[in-house]
């Protein structure tokens, strides 16, 4: 084996040992949010132990950065993205949002009619209601909004919900998330904790939790994939996927994520996904809202 | 030339008489080399141990580094059972390990384990 070959191998196992050096320091920081959360630790305490972690992981990375996702910590990723956000495959699906939220139901009404605030509207969602008894999440109130006007509901990971979210958030750029956890009603509370709780347990027969991924190896490569940091994992959704040929919505990411690990998918806007959106958005609180976006 | 063939026939004798030991260890180490050789397409196969989904390993394409780098794999493995039993589940000796658990949960049989362990204790 010609000499360069083995220092490189040697500077790799060296990274790796380094690397596990700071996945221990970083676990720690984590660790104190998560040993905290079992004694009860306020969601904002998680939001901080989360933004530590990956400041520790990711010194040069300003907090702006991350509602781009990998691209943020991937350079080479970077660079392709930019040259396709120069023309924005979501674009089409904006307008034919557009269009979708401007045409009226056979009653007559329209969007606007549940929505006053007009489209732009994402930052007030997910949200809980107090008189529902549960997390409401901008497609939830897409669809009851539809069927108290005689509409059919409509399908949650495909199909016509994505063009007028895709709409719907494209109006809502530049708000901040703010995910308010109220509380004058526990369950509220609880619906975070059993997201927070998805997030961290291991399922599937791969045996990955959210956090194997997306806290404990984030900025690490799955093939020539860089793992995510979930800071900024809510942020611009509906995403145009380049793997899906279209653009899908969060939950539609959330299933095919558990299907990786081969576990069974939950149902798209069933309750567990919509506690995990409303603990993993909160985990942006104070990020912009940047959707539609486009990803590999 | 006589001198030579002269020298050739004891060799010739030797021959005979090894022929039968070697002949089993011919054997033994074809069987090993193949399950070397199974290991490997095993350890490349994507639906199956997918090792380079998180490991670098000699002549595989796009490795990951979620793991840490397949080498000297004898030196950091001198008990071959440890290396097993690592790729059979990881969490038994570190339950924060990200590493699947390909025994414990079925993604490979035993023999399969048996096989990528002979491949990945060459590397």
């Amino acid at each position: 084996m010609p000499a360069s070959q083995v220092i490189e191998r040697i500077c790799l196992e060296k990274r790796h040992i380094m690397k596990k050096t700071l996945i221990k320091m970083g676990a720690l920081f984590l660790a104190g949010g998560v040993a905290l959360a079992a004694q009860a630790a306020t969601p904002e305490e998680d939001r901080t132990a989360f933004t530590n972690h990956y400041k520790f992981r990711f010194p040069d990375v300003p907090m702006e950065e991350y509602p781009n996702g990998a691209y943020a910590i991937d350079r080479i990723g970077r660079e392709n993205w930019e040259a396709i956000e120069e023309f924005p495959p979501y674009e089409p699906f904006i307008d034919e949002g557009q269009e979708m939220w401007e045409t009226p139901f056979a009653n007559g009404k329209t969007y606007k009619d549940c929505f006053s605030d007009g489209p732009g509207i994402k930052s007030q969602y997910p949200r809980w209601d107090k008189k529902q008894g549960m997390v409401i999440t901008m497609a939830l109130a897409i669809n009851q909004c539809r069927e108290a006007n005689g509409e059919k509901a409509l399908k949650y990971k495909k199909g016509p919900i994505v063009p007028l979210m895709s709409y719907m958030a494209f109006e809502s750029r530049g708000q901040i998330t703010n995910v308010v956890i109220p509380e004058d009603d526990p369950r509220a509370m609880a619906a975070y904790e059993s997201g927070k709780k998805f997030y961290f347990t291991r399922r599937g027969q791969l045996n990955f939790s959210c956090a194997t991924c997306h806290v404990q190896n984030t900025g690490l490569k799955v093939r020539t994939e860089v793992l995510s940091p979930s800071l900024g994992h809510t942020t611009h959704w509906p995403v145009y996927r380049s793997k899906w040929g279209t653009a899908g919505t969060l939950h539609r990411r959330f299933t095919g994520c558990n299907r990786n690990i081969r576990a069974k998918p939950m149902k798209a806007q069933g309750e567990q996904y919509r506690n995990l959106e409303y603990f993993l958005t909160y985990l942006s609180n104070g990020l912009t809202l940047n959707g539609p976006g486009a990803r590999k | 030339m006589t001198k030579k063939s002269t020298r050739l026939v004891p060799m010739a004798g030797m021959v005979i008489l090894l022929a039968g030991p070697l002949q089993v260890a011919t054997v033994a180490a074809a069987e090993g080399a193949s399950a070397v050789a199974e290991g490997k397409a095993i350890s490349f196969k994507r639906s199956k141990g997918n090792c380079l989904a998180c490991h670098m390993i000699e002549g595989g394409e796009s490795p990951g580094n979620v793991g840490p780098p397949l080498i000297a794999m004898k030196a950091r493995y001198p008990d071959k059972a440890k290396l097993r039993a690592q790729i059979f589940d990881a969490t038994a000796f570190n339950p924060d390990s990200a590493m699947v658990p390909f025994g414990k949960h079925r993604i490979l049989t035993e023999d399969e384990i048996d096989k990528v362990t002979e491949y990945i204790w060459t590397l």
